[in-house]
């Protein structure tokens, strides 16, 4: 019996460490590459670890000779412009919903609860065209712009205020709050939690967004990561593997490590899409 | 029928609102489908010890919000030391409440949660916004006197030790205390209680029962106290609003209440053991006939008409000493409750149909008839004069005002 | 203020604090409103309404057309190729996306010290940037400079060009997905399997059921029913919505092996700008969603009738 214990989870390492080491390939082999000379790259014999260390001249490329910290800046404002409007408009917005009556309420959530089954490829053509028509293609606004609204954050605030307690709003009135204290005062503290997983969330999802930024953006400048590796990548076709690898780990590397430091919370903030 | 002759008695018609703590008129509130006040007339004296109490589901919370100005009522208005505040929003009515949960915010510390109400009086909106507050330099005066006065309340209910604390860290008795103090920072014309014992246990209930009470006595300030516990309303209240279905059934002391009750819905309500409810007739002399015995009442209804008596536990006695030669019964003993200082005696008492009965004795009395022999079944009941209470068909009180004498011919 | 408050009709004055508070709730939700008006609905009018026209970005001149977008969808091939293989996609990613994270997560759940170690590696490709890991898979999938041709040619396969070879590249885009994914449907299926009482795996040990094939069968599967439920719909709508993968691999290639739904939508809509095509195209994209969205929200109501 006890011999069939051990061999039972000696079995179940075994599984998991292999899956686990093919999870971690691409990463690992991401970083070896990384800091593999050039000519090993392109070399006959495979060789796990790097002759010698290239990380410098490898990173200096993608560094300072590639759009990719550009769009890694980029990235960063759009992240912070979209989560900075979102949270201004979702969280007040999502106390009406959840807390106060007013004409119109139903309608307005009963629009929420649809809007949370359209992704942004529904609406890409009109506001394609729209942005189009004033001149704005092209521009940071016309990347944060569609994702200004969110219906997950109005649908997830709400849920979140309706479970505060009402005797606590009320005794606030009482204590003389208007309606606009009480939301930052009470409402936003006490959804602290909610709001840091669904920033993560936020910041996630548009970090790594492709379909709209390849859609509004051509110019090299207005890069958002994803764009800035596609065309390093397109640049050094055939080429520098060593330096597209560091440009990779530089573009992966904000949110892996925030991930590492912040697990929990990731994977609060991630999951939360999926578990309401 | 019952409010308008409250309305008399309470001069509700009165048009200046002297000594007057709150006026209500006509209030009704409907949720839905739902009657849950149905044109309530009240007025609460200056300084009195209101208490609104009734079973859950009467109204009582809900009346109490709409005098806070937490819920809209569909009709009917509300005055507060002689002003109207139907328009107010709740801030501005005067009036302080201490919530059943406490309510208190949860993310700041006790000094926090008894300073906002002054800060939201004192300070203007720019001044409590975050950052920019810092800019005002009339702030930090005023936050000085706000501090001094919170501390003041902190040590009147002895927790300036836990000021720096959050709610989270106190246990129910100090959160008590606390919402207590939020209340009386502001120095309201009127403080409004919902329920704020239910969350404590039995020993702290009591404890805290004699502070509400003593707090009461020193601020002199209008109480109006929420509860479906007929021992806090008996034990703290000036007069007792008894509460049924949106209705007020009856309005006034504690000893009215007990020992006049208006309708047979009061009397059950009010006391435990509940009261022995017999079904009688009335035999057109002004008494009634309980099998053998006839009680006189001084009533007015004809021969035949269906009465109610409702006789209080205590108003049995067992024949002992001066009690012997009183109007008798007999009945037989189905279960004895030993309670320390009372035993309680379940019986069916010996009238067609066998109507069960609950006798209360004090340790003293049952100890005294055992000695005698009294216990032993069938047990021999006497009625005494306090305590027995005659109801017409509608329920309401079959007795004239004047105090019953005789008990027996 | 009490003589002006006097000359109101009581009515009005009764609902005052009442009105205070509606009109905050609409100044709160204006700036959302507002949004949800210019970013969903006018959009999605419009979509409709394009769909009905033979509009190209740019066109001097526009028709109605009816219906005839619809009708050339279903004898397009490129748009029936990409439903195809769209279809197909999730087929791979489904089975093994459910199956597979089902059984990590029964074995990581039994680790105790271990636990947090696999968690991390398993979820670490949902967190990354999946167009930059594209670009590393596609250098490991190199048939001349990456690993896995060798690796593949050494177990008796020959050498294979994953990508290239139309048989095998919308599988292989599929185990990218499945990398990628895997992680997520994992941690849904932990927590699960965390929320099932231990008392119910004593109560069956004490009815009989002692294996762990019997403990699995009688107590984790049905309690763990509504989360599985739950994640086949989100990856049936993740893998319908593979992009990012196509974009930076294949490019619909080769021969069209991997021309997929929002591939073909894209390259319509933003690169032909046959805008009126790819308007009703995304017309179709939004009725799959919409029923995908649809049966979720049933599930999600049922489970919660189940808890």
């Amino acid at each position: 019996m006890r011999w069939r214990a051990c061999l039972a989870s000696a079995l179940s390492h075994v599984m998991l460490a292999t899956g686990a080491v093919l999870m971690l390939a691409p990463f690992v082999w991401m970083l070896l590459t990384s800091i593999r000379p050039a000519e090993e790259v392109f070399g006959a014999v495979f060789n796990p670890i790097p002759s010698r260390f290239a990380g410098g001249e490898n990173y200096a490329q993608a560094l300072f000779a590639s759009n990719v910290p550009r769009a890694m800046v980029n990235g960063a404002m759009v992240c912070l412009g979209i989560l900075a409007v979102q949270l201004a408009t979702a969280l007040p917005a999502a106390y009406a919903l959840a807390r106060l009556r007013f004409p119109g309420r139903g309608i307005l959530f009963g629009l929420v609860l649809f809007g949370l089954t359209i992704p942004i490829q529904v609406p890409a053509l009109p506001l394609y065209l729209a942005l189009a028509k004033t001149g704005l293609l092209d521009t940071f606004f016309a990347l944060m712009f569609p994702f200004f609204l969110t219906v997950f954050g109005l649908f997830l605030f709400r849920q979140f205020f309706r479970t505060y307690p009402e005797e606590i709003l009320q005794a606030a009135r009482l204590d003389g709050m208007g309606e606009f204290e009480i939301v930052w005062r009470l409402a936003v503290p006490a959804a602290l939690p909610a709001i840091g997983a669904f920033s993560i969330f936020s910041v996630v999802a548009h970090w790594n967004d492709l379909y709209w930024p390849l859609i509004v953006v051509t110019s090299t400048d207005r890069a958002t990561p994803p764009l800035g590796i596609l065309a390093f990548r397109d640049a050094e076709t055939g080429g520098n593997y060593g330096a597209l690898m560091a440009g990779a780990t530089l573009i992966t590397a904000p949110l892996v490590v925030a991930f590492l430091v912040a697990r929990r919370a990731f994977v609060r903030g991630l999951t939360m899409t999926a578990l309401k | 029928m019952l409010p308008v002759k409250q309305r008399m008695r309470d001069g509700v018609t009165r048009r200046d609102g002297a000594g007057e703590g709150v006026r209500l008129v006509g209030i009704a509130k409907s949720f839905g489908a739902t009657r849950v006040l149905a044109g309530l007339d009240l007025v609460v004296r200056e300084g009195e010890f209101l208490t609104l109490l009734g079973p859950s589901g009467c109204g009582k919370s809900t009346l109490l919000r709409i005098i806070a100005g937490l819920e809209q009522p569909d009709r009917g208005s509300v005055s507060i030391a002689g002003r109207s505040v139907d328009h107010l929003p709740p801030a501005e009515r005067d009036v302080a409440m201490v919530f059943q949960s406490y309510a208190l915010y949860p993310h700041m510390t006790v000094a926090g949660n008894l300073a906002t109400p002054l800060e939201m009086r004192r300070l203007t909106l720019l001044e409590r916004l975050p950052v920019i507050r810092h800019l005002s330099p009339r702030r930090r005066r005023v936050m000085r006197g706000i501090m001094a006065e919170v501390r003041a309340v902190a040590e009147a209910l002895r927790i300036e030790a836990l000021l720096d604390r959050k709610p989270a860290q106190l246990s129910g008795g100090q959160r008590q205390r606390v919402a207590l103090g939020r209340a009386m920072v502001r120095h309201p014309a009127v403080f409004l209680m919902d329920e704020p014992l239910s969350n404590l246990d039995a020993a702290l209930r009591i404890e805290v029962r004699h502070e509400l009470s003593d707090l009461h006595a020193r601020l002199g300030t209008t109480f109006i106290y929420v509860t479906h516990d007929q021992v806090e309303a008996m034990t703290m209240s000036s007069r007792i609003a008894l509460m049924d279905q949106g209705r007020i059934l009856q309005l006034g002391t504690p000893d009215e209440l007990y020992d006049r009750p208006a309708s047979l819905a009061v009397a059950r309500f009010i006391g435990s053991p509940s009261l022995t409810v017999l079904e009688t007739v009335a035999d057109g002399g002004g008494g009634i006939r309980l099998g053998a015995l006839r009680l006189p009442f001084g009533h007015r209804f004809a021969a035949g008409t269906r009465l109610t008596l409702g006789i209080r536990p205590e108003a049995f006695a067992l024949p002992l000493g001066p009690e012997a030669d009183g109007p008798a019964f007999s009945a037989r003993l189905v279960r004895a409750e030993n309670l320390g200082a009372e035993w309680h005696l379940h019986v069916r008492l010996n009238l067609p149909g066998e109507p069960s009965a609950i006798v209360r004795l004090t340790a003293a009395e049952h100890e005294a008839a055992r000695a005698c022999g009294l216990m032993e079944d069938p047990l021999t009941l006497v009625l005494r004069a306090r305590g027995v209470h005659l109801f017409g068909p509608d329920g309401s009180r079959a007795e004239p005002d004047r105090a019953r004498t005789v008990m027996m011919e | 203020m009490a003589v002006a408050a006097a000359s109101v009709p009581r009515a009005a004055r009764r609902a005052a604090p009442d009105r205070r508070l509606a009109l905050a709730g609409a100044a709160f939700a204006a700036p959302a409103a507002l949004l949800l008006l210019t970013i969903l609905l006018a959009p999605l009018v419009v979509l409709v309404l394009l769909s009905l026209t033979d509009y190209r970005l740019g066109a001097v001149a526009v028709r109605w057309v009816g219906l005839a977008n619809y009708a050339e969808m279903f004898t397009d091939p490129v748009f029936r190729r990409a439903i195809r293989n769209t279809f197909l996609y999730v087929a791979f990613v489904l089975p093994a996306g459910v199956f597979g994270a089902l059984a990590v997560a029964a074995l990581v759940q039994a680790r105790t010290r271990t636990r947090s170690f696999y968690e991390v590696i398993y979820f670490l490709p949902v967190t990354s940037t999946l167009v930059a890991m594209a670009t590393v898979w596609q250098f490991l999938l190199h048939p001349t400079l990456g690993p896995v041709t060798p690796l593949i040619a050494g177990l008796g396969f020959g050498r294979l060009d994953l990508l290239n070879d139309p048989d095998l590249a919308l599988a292989t885009l599929a185990v990218i997905g499945l990398w990628q994914m895997l992680g997520f449907n994992m941690v849904l299926f932990l927590a699960g399997l965390s929320a099932i009482p231990r008392e119910l795996y004593e109560a069956a040990a004490l009815d009989g059921a002692a294996g762990a094939i019997d403990r699995f069968l009688r107590v984790t599967w049905p309690m763990l029913s509504p989360t599985t439920m739950f994640v086949t719909i989100t990856t049936t709508i993740s893998a319908f919505k593979v992009f990012d993968t196509v974009v930076v691999l294949t490019r619909g290639g080769p021969l069209g092996a991997t021309d997929t739904l929002l591939y073909v939508l894209y390259l319509e809509g933003f690169h032909y700008f046959r805008t009126g095509y790819a308007a009703a195209m995304t017309v179709i994209v939004l009725v799959f969603l919409c029923a995908l969205s649809l049966l979720q929200a049933r599930l999600i109501e049922r489970r919660v009738h189940y808890a």
